[in-house]
Order: C-alpha cells, then structure tokens, then sequence
C-alpha cells in the first residue's frame, strides 16, 4: 500500500470528498457518489451537485476490528447519514461520545484526516461527520 | 433444453490448513468429487475462489489446479463475485454443460485464507465493498453488516438475542458434520457474552476465517448414463439465477431488502417451476446472523420482517418446516469465501441422495443461496433428487 502511484488515486477523488460533490440528472435525481448514469432514472445527463452537508443518523456500529492501515484509529464509529436532500452517505463520525449517537442524532459533514500510511506516505483527508454545532 | 445432474461431490474439512496450501486443498476435494463419480477426466474446470491473489499472491488459479490435478490442457478459468464465487462458478459450470459445449465439468471452490495476517484479512475480505466510496473510510465487512443488523432490530423491534438464535441454529446442525469447523453446539448466552466486532454485532454473530475447498462434477443425464454413473448419484439442477445489487451499501433503494437475492430467487423458481413452499431445505449465506434474516424473507419464505420472527418460532430446525444451514451453514461449517457456495452444493447433493450426516427428512428438493459483498452479487440454486 501507499506506494506513489496510489497518490493519484485518491488525488481524482479531491473535490468531491472535500466539498461532498454528488450528481444531478437532468430530471432533478440527486446521488452520492456522481455517476455517469443516474440511478434512478438512467439519464446520462448528469452534473455535479453539490450537498449542503448536513444530514441525520439511520444506523452506526464502532469498528472495533478494523482492516490493516486503520488499526491505530481503532475503535471508530461508522455511520449511515441520510443527507437532508436525500441521498445516504456511509462516513466514520467524529467528535462524538459513542454513547450519545442516536437515530435521528443530526449531524454536518467536515473535512477531517481519515488515515496515514507509512513514515513517508501521504495522508488522506475526507469527509465525517460531527453532532450538528448549533 | 438439455438438463444438468450433478454426478460428484467431494469437500475438503473447513478449518485452520497449517500444513496444506490453496492448491492442495483445491486437488483434495477434486479429486474427491471426480472419484465419488468414478470419472478420471473432465471437459472444463471452472474454480469458485474471491481473493488468492490478496491471500496468497497466487492467481491464474483455472491453470494452477487443472494441472496439479493431472487433467491435461482443458479450459479452466477463475470465476470471481467476492464470497459468491462458489455459487457462481457452479452456475457457469451447469450453463457450460446445458450451452453443449461441453458435457463433463468440474467445479471446484477454494479459499486459503489463514496464510494471511487477521487485520489483513479483514481488509481482503472489504476488498469487495466499493473501494473508494466504503474501504477508503475504514469499513469491515463486518462492520457493514454491523450498520443492517442496527438497522433490522429498530425496524421490527428485534434483540440481540432474537437474532443469535441463528447461529444456535447453525451450531446444532454442525456438530454432526465431520467437515465443519466448529462442532460444538453453543446457546445464545454464547452469542450474547462473545464479544462486539463491530456494535450490535458480536463475534458469535459472525461466520469464521478459515480455509476449505469443495468440488462438483456436472454433466447431463444421457452422457452420466453413457458413463455408467448410478442414479442414486445424480441430482437434478432444476434452477437458478444471478443477480446483482448496488456495490455500496448506502446506495441501496431499501437497507433491508436483499434484491439481487429477491431477483435472484424468482429467476430459479421459475427455471424449476417451484416455489419456496415446495423446498425441503434452504442453504442460505449466514455469512452474519442478519443476512439469514434477511435471506428468508428475500427468499419468499418469511414475510417482510418475519425473517428472525422463523427463527423465534423454532421453524428452522432440521425437522421443522423450513430447515436451514443443514451442515452448520457458514457459521458452523465455516466460511472460506469463494468456496462457501460450493460447499453448500455439495451438501444439497448429500441432502437429496439421503446421505447427510444430519438429514432432512425425504428431502426432495433444496436450495442455495450464496451472497457476494453486502448483498451486491447473489446467486440462487436450485436441486431435485432424481
């Protein structure tokens, strides 16, 4: 893992893990991640769609038994947030008492690190989401 | 439209091969079906395997094991649907055979996953979520499951208990089965005092990381004749189908909806012109304790949200009405990935020749459900004694 050419990968994915970009189809569909053809519909006509970030929980578990490169994070919470316009996003929580996550909880994106690799590795940013700071 | 009987079975036991490879469990249980058939060539080898490339840094395994097991220049290839590989090569293997192509086919399904460091499998085995949208956030598969199960319990109202009662289930079939992992029966305190992989999912909820191989021989009733196979050999493929399913769970029309298994199942139903109220036993993927939930009522034999509610009712029992994971299912029996859905043939073929260590009363007709990623790739079989 992590060997330079890996950069790119995640690289391509920038703008939309930073600013939570998804697609809208001509027919006003809305979906995360964009796609080429909409979901929903099958039109090909889609452009990017950018969501306001705010959304509630519908399930979480902690991952207690993390795949190897998160070991060092372990235990973290992992959600399902429906996004106030529709669509469900999967994306660790942050900045939350595990205690205190509930249905419903709501909740607003952030850019946050999401792993590191090796000493000279690259470091990974992404979205989670925190309890709504009202 | 011609027909396809299964004339051989043959399995290697499931557990922790400290001292065989990929490619000697794959031989073992070959060689095991090509003998229980009494047949020293095929046509074509299809292998069932999800991920020797990441375990083991072996792929190209069609070559590797038709010539360690001595078959000449055939066609072989790998056919990968992440944990349905198994159920998928088997189907390719039976669509080879009714295509005419080819007469004779094995099927062979292999997993090695214990040369792999725990974490790292972990992380093969995510291999199969979507990499970019779920991996790059730190899912397990498990912690996938993890997300349904919370899910499912709030919907109906189950419990944590409600839900262990099919990994009781599984364990009880299992103890008669010489080639399960685990043989010991357990009660639902076991599940419930195991500890959380991933909250409200325990460890016990969970099928294991193991290794096993299993193998099929398809072919057609005229050629099984000109073979001189025995009838009470064969058993029939009397239907199936495949579907799929988006790849990321959190794009799903319906969280608690397994389609591609819904899809899947009315394809095989109708190939074999039964409904699920016809079948003696089902094979279902309880790869976690809530997709064999979820599997029945895909499956048609609960309702929406009924699938535990079986399962409280005593009706999965061996000698109830709806008999699962007759062998142990994936919890008990094991789970070595691109294996599990030829495993679970070979057991429906050892069902319906009356010949299973734990049997289903005059079963007559089983089948088998196999679920690759979180419901993404599903396969559906169906088999009738001949």
């Amino acid at each position: 893992m992590a060997r330079p050419m890996q950069v790119s990968r995640y690289w391509r994915h920038f703008r939309e893990k930073y600013r939570l970009i998804g697609g809208k189809c001509e027919n006003g569909h809305v979906h995360f991640p964009k796609r080429e053809v909409c979901p929903v519909c099958g039109s090909r006509n889609v452009e990017e769609y950018e969501f306001s970030g705010k959304g509630k929980v519908i399930s979480w578990t902690i991952v207690r038994n993390p795949p190897s490169g998160f070991e060092y994070y372990k235990p973290y919470p992992l959600a399902l947030v429906q996004l106030e316009e529709g669509p469900v996003v999967l994306a660790q929580l942050t900045d939350v008492d595990p205690e205190e996550i509930d249905f419903g909880m709501e909740v607003e994106v952030v850019t946050k690190k999401i792993r590191e690799f090796e000493e000279d590795g690259i470091i990974l940013y992404g979205y989670k989401f925190r309890p709504l700071v009202k | 439209m011609r027909k396809a009987v299964i004339i051989g079975a043959g399995m290697t036991p499931v557990g922790e091969h400290w001292k065989l490879g990929l490619r000697d469990l794959a031989v073992e249980a070959l060689l095991n079906a090509m003998d229980d058939a009494g047949i020293d060539k095929v046509d074509s080898l299809y292998v069932g395997n999800m991920a020797s490339g990441s375990f083991v840094e072996q792929e190209n395994l069609g070559a590797l094991i038709a010539d360690w097991a001595g078959l000449g220049n055939i066609p072989a290839v790998k056919i990968e649907a992440a944990c349905a590989s198994g159920g998928a090569a088997v189907q390719e293997g039976v669509k080879a055979v009714l295509s005419g192509l080819e007469d004779v086919v094995a099927v062979v399904g292999v997993e090695k996953m214990m040369d792999a460091w725990p974490s790292d499998a972990t992380r093969y085995l995510a291999y199969a979520a979507d990499a970019e949208w779920e991996l790059f956030h730190g899912v397990s598969f498990v912690a996938l499951n993890a997300l349904v199960m919370r899910y499912y319990m709030k919907a109906y109202g189950y419990t944590e208990e409600d839900l262990a009662l099919f990994a009781v289930n599984a364990h009880i079939n299992g103890t008669k089965n010489p080639y399960a992992m685990f043989k010991k029966p357990i009660k639902v305190e076991t599940v419930l005092k195991s500890p959380y992989i991933a909250d409200p999912l325990k460890l016990f909820d969970a099928s294991p990381v193991c290794d096993g191989a299993a193998s099929v021989i398809i072919t057609t009733p005229e050629k099984a004749k000109e073979l001189g196979i025995p009838k009470e050999k064969w058993v029939e493929v009397a239907g199936m189908g495949r579907a799929i399913d988006t790849i990321n769970l959190a794009n799903r029309e319906d969280l608690l909806t397994l389609k591609a298994a819904k899809v899947a199942a009315e394809r095989a139903y109708r190939m074999a012109g039964v409904t699920a109220k016809d079948i003696d036993f089902f094979e279902v993927h309880d790869a976690f304790t809530i997709m064999a939930a979820l599997s029945l009522e895909a499956l048609g034999v609960a309702e929406r949200g009924k699938g535990a509610q079986l399962a409280k009712e005593g009706q999965i029992a061996i000698d109830a009405d709806y008999p699962i994971q007759t062998m142990g299912g994936l919890k008990a029996r094991g789970h070595p990935v691109g294996a599990t859905g030829v495993y679970q043939t070979v057991e429906a073929v050892l069902q319906l020749r009356g010949e299973a260590p734990s049997q289903v009363p005059d079963a007559e007709i089983g089948l088998t459900q196999n679920i690759g990623g979180t419901g993404s790739n599903i396969t559906v079989s169906i088999f009738r004694r001949v």
